[in-house]
């Protein structure tokens, strides 16, 4: 669970997000979409202490400590070419082992059962370099699981993968926080993939919360329209509802 | 698991071991080579004599044992200690400013505490002054270098470089008006910025090595971090690392330990940037690693690299910083075009 009570951001004189209150639930995927600059990645960097912001930012059990309570995923990760993927995802560790400590065996096997979960484990002695756009965000990803924290925010987790994996990773995804009730907030600018995965959108734009619901409540032409500035066709089937953009001339 | 596919980063033994061995053997090379011309053979029985419960008759005269225990041994020491500190401080700057350029020399420190030094012989003449100046000035230019690097822009590679050469050249400049304004310090002055390992005996040894202990401690106890910062500053924090906290002291740590092996041997060049990266090329880019084996080759290369010194020219000594660059830069390029050439 994580709780953002009355959060705004501002740098300088501008306002960039907030203020804003808004509650996940344990096991709850929320996704969060809106245009570039809505503040998605605020949103999400509040909860790490990564910017400034007024308000509180709670999880469940009240102090909010980073790295344990919270894993993230970052939208632009700093990747060092020359590491290897198993320990890279071995920083994901981090917040477990104390200061003068090393890693333990339960440390190792965490970080072999997230390379398993993402089918990364052929990929551990590989180095960070050597992977494809796709190979790599499974990596940052994997890092994010083997935190086992109970809420993982994730800044576009899908932005460089193909269809089929990107389908996967959210699948793998979908499976963990039903099985652990994890509560995974995502931002993603696949308005589809982001109604086909998450239980609640919610759109942000300049900062503000402008709809939160089901994707079938808010993945509406309207609001679309009127918060990206252009027009979509939105086909709702059994499925749920599908965004197709429209040419201007259309 | 059966196959135990993810393990901790780690140096194999055999590198470890190598590395002990290493800086043994050129450490009793050093004592077996020198001016005064004692035979190798009865250097070893010397040394096997003064073990605990060996008696060895070696047939050295009383001159002879002093010029052995009380000249070259604690040179020896003391160039060991000295390189562990400077390529150890080395591998920790390029770790927490994640560059691989950064160590206490491109930073700024080395002018800083070579202008701290200069103060201290032109002001006041004492020798005691000398390492407490040097260190004043080395913490002072590189906190200068920081700041400057980050108001100019942000963390990156070059504002950080950059802003290093203009500190140094800063305290270059001052250091220059104080010594034309007391030009009898200038030979003292000279000859300590080409660095040298001359000491008065043991107490040169017992003064540094708080500072190498303290250092060595510091730096071993941070390598796991020093991994992580290499994931950048806001995801280190998002993994619980306080950054600001942890640089400051790997920053303090490095550059006391430096400020106080320069304040005894002068400025050593490019043991900092050499041995770390030779390490990395060699044996990857964990700090788990680097760090302690720049302990072991750093002291093994000084103490290489004083052999040449006080050997080549014999019986007068050629300044160990010059050795240090001659040998070390042609070497590093080899190193560097055998791992990074075509294939």
């Amino acid at each position: 669970m994580i709780i953002w009570e009355d959060v705004s951001v501002t740098y300088g004189a501008t306002r960039v997000l907030g203020p804003l209150s808004l509650g996940v639930a344990d096991g709850e995927w929320l996704g969060l979409i809106g245009p570039n600059g809505a503040g998605k990645s605020t949103l999400l960097k509040t909860a790490l202490d990564a910017v400034e912001y007024e308000g509180t930012v709670s999880v469940a059990n009240g102090d909010r400590r980073p790295g344990l309570d919270i894993a993230w995923m970052p939208q632009r990760p700093q990747m060092p070419v020359e590491m290897t993927v198993s320990d890279y995802v071995l920083l994901g560790r981090t917040p477990h082992v104390g200061y003068l400590g090393s890693e333990s065996q339960n440390d190792l096997e965490s970080v072999e059962t997230a390379l398993h979960k993402l089918n990364m484990i052929e990929f551990a002695p590989r180095t960070l370099g050597t992977l494809s756009g796709g190979e790599a965000q499974r990596a940052v990803l994997a890092r994010a699981l083997a935190q086992e924290a109970p809420v993982l925010l994730l800044d576009e987790p899908t932005a460089s993968l193909d269809i089929g994996h990107a389908l996967e990773v959210l699948e793998v995804l979908d499976e963990l926080r039903k099985a652990e009730r994890l509560t995974v907030v995502t931002a993603v600018h696949d308005l589809t993939l982001a109604g086909r995965f998450a239980d609640r959108l919610v759109l942000l734009g300049n900062g503000v919360v402008r709809g939160d619901g089901s994707p079938a409540e808010v993945l509406t032409e309207e609001l679309l329209r009127t918060h990206y500035g252009r027009g979509v066709r939105v086909i709702n089937d059994e499925d749920g509802p599908t965004v197709v953009p429209k040419r201007s001339n259309d | 698991m059966a196959t135990p596919t993810v393990a901790r980063p780690s140096r194999p033994g055999w590198v470890s071991l190598t590395a002990g061995v290493v800086s043994v053997v050129v450490g009793v090379a050093g004592l077996l080579l020198g001016a005064a011309g004692i035979a190798s053979s009865q250097v070893v029985r010397a040394l096997l004599d003064a073990l605990p419960f060996i008696e060895v008759d070696h047939g050295l005269t009383e001159i002879q044992l002093n010029v052995l225990f009380q000249i070259r041994a604690p040179r020896v020491v003391l160039g060991g200690m000295v390189g562990a500190i400077l390529a150890v401080g080395g591998a920790s700057y390029q770790g927490v400013f994640r560059n691989p350029l950064a160590d206490p020399y491109l930073l700024g420190v080395a002018a800083g505490a070579g202008l701290g030094a200069t103060v201290a012989f032109a002001v006041s003449g004492n020798a005691d002054l000398l390492a407490p100046f040097a260190f004043v000035g080395g913490m002072a230019a590189v906190a200068v270098t920081y700041s400057l690097g980050r108001s100019v822009g942000g963390r990156t590679t070059t504002s950080l470089i950059l802003a290093g050469v203009a500190v140094a050249a800063f305290a270059t400049a001052i250091q220059t008006f104080v010594l034309q304004r007391n030009s009898e310090t200038l030979r003292q002055v000279y000859s300590w910025i080409l660095g040298q390992l001359v000491t008065v005996g043991w107490s040169d040894v017992l003064g540094l090595l708080p500072y190498a202990l303290v250092a060595s401690g510091v730096m071993l106890a941070s390598r796991r971090i020093l991994d992580v910062l290499s994931i950048g500053d806001e995801e280190a924090a998002a993994l619980g690392v306080n950054v600001v906290r942890f640089r400051w002291v790997v920053v303090i740590a490095a550059t006391l330990a430096t400020a106080a092996a320069v304040s005894v041997s002068g400025l050593i060049g490019f043991v900092g940037i050499i041995v770390p990266h030779t390490i990395r090329l060699l044996f990857g880019v964990s700090y788990r690693v680097i760090v302690p084996l720049s302990l072991f080759f750093g002291a093994a290369f000084l103490m290489a690299a004083d052999i040449v010194a006080r050997t080549v020219v014999a019986p007068a000594e050629l300044p160990i910083g010059v050795v240090t660059a001659f040998f070390g830069a042609p070497f590093f390029v080899m190193v560097l075009r055998s791992m990074r050439g075509p294939g």
